[in-house]
């Protein structure tokens, strides 16, 4: 994977305390991670302070997993 | 005895004289503050009056972009906004038979869109620092009516809803979001009533007087404060026991 993917898979790791060999491709940041509500707003805030990037509300609901995060801010850069 | 050195504060309705007091209080706990109003001119004031960490930041609370951008230029200015007070309100009282929608809906703009507003442009920086202070100013009337003042009293009802709200789901992040509700006041509204309103309305308060601007700064100061941490979606009542809720 690239190296995207490594930099959204730390956040995710950091944020969430969770183990790094959870974060699989369909892994759900709700459902599988423990993420809740707020915590995804959080991940999204960070996902665009890494990047450089506005995710737009509707966008940002629309990133459930590890994968859709990865595959929406590789097409946004 | 609370001390916010370090701390960055955005103000609103900071011309009037509870939004005075309130900077005042904050500036003197060590706050660095961002005094926001229609006025310009007792906004220079208060800052000169203040000091160094008193900034002025003139909007008009009707103007949705412009509320939009206040925090943003409260953050570039200041560095963050750590703490925001929402003071800023209006009054068209009339007999709810005959009140328009303009009455209506000018005063929920002002004092509840605009609160509202600046609450969700204040709270993603809040959330990134794990610590936040929001303190609204309601009134008695939000929680008792008055006549008259139907749109006044929904908007600061309005307020309390919100802010319990927003509470809940921020809490986590050491971000709290109390109300202060003021009762009977000393201030240039007050000013206007005749003697006989005025003492027709003290029989209503056991304490016999009106309240001054500094008491309901007190309140703020400790809501803003880290003793407060544990304080969130309260509302502080200050009404000399006008309504004891």
């Amino acid at each position: 994977m690239s190296d995207v993917a490594d930099r959204v898979r730390k956040i995710v790791v950091e944020h969430l305390g969770v183990e790094e060999d959870k974060v699989t491709e369909t892994a759900s940041f709700i459902d599988d991670l423990g993420a809740d509500s707020l915590d995804t707003v959080e991940l999204v805030m960070a996902f665009e302070e890494e990047f450089g990037i506005e995710i737009p509300d509707d966008a940002a609901e629309t990133i459930q997993t590890f994968g859709d995060a990865v595959k929406f801010i590789s097409s946004a850069q | 005895m609370f001390d916010l050195n370090g701390k960055n504060a955005l103000i609103t309705g900071a011309s009037g004289g509870i939004g005075g007091a309130i900077a005042k209080a904050l500036y003197d706990a060590g706050a660095t503050v961002a005094l926001s109003g229609t006025r310009v001119e007792p906004l220079e004031a208060l800052a000169a009056f203040l000091g160094d960490r008193a900034h002025v930041l003139p909007c008009n609370l009707s103007d949705a972009e412009a509320v939009n951008a206040l925090p943003k230029q409260a953050a570039e200015l200041m560095g963050s906004v750590d703490i925001l007070v929402n003071n800023a309100g209006i009054t068209r009282d009339n007999l709810f038979m005959r009140m328009s929608d303009d009455e209506w809906s000018s005063v929920l703009e002002v004092n509840l869109t605009s609160t509202m507003r600046l609450c969700k442009g204040v709270i993603r920086g809040m959330m990134k620092a794990r610590w936040g202070r929001i303190v609204n100013i309601s009134s008695v009337v939000g929680a008792t009516g008055n006549p008259g003042q139907a749109n006044y009293a929904a908007s600061k009802a309005g307020m309390v809803g919100m802010s319990k709200s927003i509470a809940y789901e921020v809490a986590s992040r050491g971000i709290t979001v109390n109300c202060v509700a003021p009762g009977f006041i000393t201030t240039a509204m007050t000013d206007k009533l005749t003697d006989d309103q005025k003492s027709a309305i003290l029989t209503q308060v056991p304490a016999g007087r009106m309240g001054e601007a500094e008491e309901i700064a007190a309140a703020v100061l400790y809501l803003a404060s880290n003793e407060a941490a544990y304080v969130t979606g309260s509302t502080l009542h200050v009404n000399g026991g006008m309504a004891m809720l």
